[in-house]
């Protein structure tokens, strides 16, 4: 055992003379970094601007009464990520060691973080949703499969409804959805929106008609040049005057009305690519039977297409999840527009690195997971 | 049967006419009533369009600035200097980045173990959080954290680190220009650390072995017979990296370096001239844009394979 272990680190650090010298300069490196890092988090760092605040960081100034509606959405969208998860990755037959690592993380997230009873209860009560939910998709994938895209259609004006209230329920105003959830909420109302309007862009650029063709072309590459904070410039300022003095948009949609319009000319590019995947014989077979050009591309191209280009949209929803930071700069209070406002706090005045190590946690852990999700997919889709 | 022509609406060239036709008039439609809803609101605004405020007095003041301002100077001349300060950035920062993401993209593939964890756990966290967060850490929570001028750290006897930003022996960098310049570099490094290692992944092992069985040692295979090669992978993402770095130079304004995109901003707050601003603002990107476009795609086909 030992001499394994010897050979090992002969063969992977010290295979070389230069290689032993990187190895203990990289040694060296690492000692240090570690020490500073863990001395600056005990001893320098004060944790109470994140203790005090975590409510605000994740969902802001929303009325604390109806935190319930926040924790249903949760549940709901957490559900069906799992049954989507599941039927992905079901076949991988969920192992002793992965159920442990969930429960660990699970366990470990209820007695670190300092929450009231009630919000434990509703994590517990998630964590046994999330577990059946994969366990379901992969379970009964043949069943769940065919209704999974319009559970999520269907989920979406149920989340909307219940954040923002109305039919019955009390109203809460745009300008209260703040922190974490607002982040999520214009990353996934944005990607969306912008899916229709890049797919039609997409068709459009690669059309037979020139006009229709031209005119995507240079929509898609006006935009593409030009930098986000730009486009929300734009709709911030400027789409309140195109529109007609009688319709009011508040910052909120304007911010979406923004990204969206950035997002559908790469949304394009993307479904683009998957259209060149897809293989003339199909096309040709298809007029073939005698289906005409809308029927060819909405029932033989665009399926084979969309399928192709499903790692690429995950990674450009990653892309919009972190640029969705920008909207602190046009006046949305999102994960970065609270920590800025935290931070203005006088009594936690210069407490930079706690915060902005603390959200950049948090955008790290959902942008890290989805790219994981995404690469083990596209293997999944390749065989 | 009479040999007539087929009726017009069966001609698959007279509908190709009618949809472009169609197309154009919902385009012209679009654009007039936006066009009228424009005036109109500018109009009950009082601003009339025109690039004339260009020639106005500034008066205020930019932070840094390469050619000579001053607040009495015009608009035009404050967009200069805000180009200049932009394209500082970009220029710094392509030439950084493609340092640091080439490094970081071999030293991912090499055959020491803590390198090549310590290069992925760089990568990942880099590329996972948003640019803007890093430049805020860069600038409030490192070079704000520094100690004053009096008492800066000195790295190996000629680099001094303060709140002033970076004195090097022979000018000083502003402590705005480097956190963005920090950010830009090691954000973008990122992604183009996994663009190389793809690039010199997607090279035949048998090219790999011939070169080697020639006698060449690993670092002379790398740089004679891998990395060539590899190069015609890298450089259509690597341009648009690049691109993406010009366009993230506008990220300037959350820390205060005056960038092209502060200096307009700045300028619509004075001036209320939005149309006018956005206009500047699109065009002043998409030709910076096109200009790396072309730049690179110049390199591009002189790597690519000469067939013939």
């Amino acid at each position: 055992m030992t001499n394994d272990k010897l050979t090992w680190l002969r063969k992977n650090l010290f295979s070389t003379w230069y290689n032993s010298l990187l190895t203990v300069a990289c040694l060296v490196l690492l000692f240090w970094a570690v020490r500073g890092i863990i001395t600056w988090a005990t001893t320098q760092a004060q944790w109470a601007v994140i203790q005090v605040n975590l409510p605000l960081f994740l969902v802001g100034r929303f009325p604390q009464t109806l935190y319930w509606r926040i924790w249903i959405v949760l549940a709901i969208a957490l559900t069906l990520a799992a049954i989507t998860l599941g039927v992905f990755f079901g076949k991988q037959q969920l192992t002793k060691r992965g159920i442990a690592l969930f429960a660990f993380i699970i366990g470990v997230v209820l007695v670190v973080l300092p929450l009231d009873f009630t919000s434990r209860l509703w994590l517990l009560l998630i964590a046994v949703l999330l577990f059946v939910g994969f366990w379901l998709g992969g379970k009964f994938t043949k069943v769940v499969t065919p209704w999974l895209s319009l559970l999520w259609l269907l989920s979406f004006p149920i989340i909307l409804w219940l954040i923002g209230g109305g039919f019955g329920l009390q109203p809460v105003s745009t300008n209260l959805w703040n922190g974490l959830l607002l982040t999520l909420l214009m990353a996934a109302v944005s990607i969306v929106l912008s899916f229709p309007i890049g797919v039609l862009l997409a068709l459009g650029r690669t059309s037979t008609l020139p006009v229709v063709r031209w005119f995507s072309i240079l929509y898609i590459e006006i935009v593409r040049g030009v930098p986000l904070i730009g486009i929300l410039f734009l709709a911030q300022v400027m789409l309140p005057l195109f529109l007609s003095a009688d319709v009011r948009l508040d910052r909120v949609l304007r911010a979406i009305a923004g990204l969206v319009l950035f997002s559908a000319a790469y949304m394009a590019e993307n479904v683009r690519g998957g259209l060149q995947s897809v293989p003339r014989g199909q096309i040709e077979a298809a007029k073939a039977l005698g289906l005409n050009t809308a029927l060819v591309i909405l029932l033989i191209v665009l399926p084979q297409a969309l399928r192709t280009v499903i790692p690429a949209i995950v990674g450009q929803f990653i892309g919009l999840f972190k640029d969705t930071s920008l909207l602190s700069l046009v006046g949305l209070v999102e994960l970065t527009g609270i920590a800025r406002s935290i931070l203005a706090q006088p009594q936690f005045i210069g407490r930079y690195a706690e915060v902005y190590l603390f959200i950049g946690f948090i955008y790290w852990v959902f942008c890290y997971s989805m790219s994981l999700a995404s690469r083990r997919l596209e293997r999944q889709l390749s065989n | 049967m009479t040999n007539s022509k087929p009726l017009i609406w069966r001609d698959v060239r007279f509908w190709r006419i009618v949809l472009q036709l169609v197309a154009v008039f919902l385009a012209v439609i679009v654009v007039v009533i936006l066009w009228g809803n424009l005036q109109r609101n500018l109009q009950q605004l009082g601003i009339q369009f025109g690039f004339d405020f260009l020639k106005q007095q500034a008066s205020f003041d930019i932070g840094e600035a390469l050619i000579n301002y001053k607040p009495t100077d015009t608009y035009s001349h404050a967009l200069w200097v805000g180009l200049i300060n932009s394209l500082r950035v970009a220029v710094a920062g392509i030439f950084l980045t493609t340092i640091v993401g080439v490094g970081a993209g071999i030293a991912r593939l090499s055959d020491n173990w803590l390198v090549r964890n310590i290069t992925m756990v760089y990568v990942e966290i880099f590329r996972n959080t948003p640019l803007l967060l890093q430049l805020l850490f860069w600038y409030f929570a490192v070079f704000l954290s520094f100690p004053k001028t009096e008492n800066k750290i000195s790295l190996w006897g000629f680099i001094g680190v303060s709140q002033n930003g970076l004195e090097l022996p022979w000018f000083t960098l502003s402590p705005e220009f480097s956190a963005l310049l920090l950010g830009l570099t090691f954000y973008t490094g990122a992604f183009i650390a996994e663009i190389v290692r793809g690039g010199i992944q997607s090279v035949p092992k048998g090219q790999w072995e011939a070169a080697r069985s020639l006698g060449l040692k690993p670092g002379l295979a790398m740089r004679l017979v891998i990395f060539p090669q590899a190069l015609r992978v890298i450089i259509p993402p690597l341009t648009s990296q690049y691109l993406n770095l010009t366009k993230n130079t506008s990220l300037a304004i959350a820390i205060g370096y005056p960038d092209i995109y502060f200096v307009a901003s700045t300028t619509f707050n004075q001036t209320g001239k939005a149309v006018e601003v956005i206009l500047l603002i699109m065009l002043t990107y998409l030709t910076l844009s096109l200009t790396i476009s072309v730049v690179m795609n110049l390199f591009n086909r002189s790597v690519q394979i000469k067939e013939r």
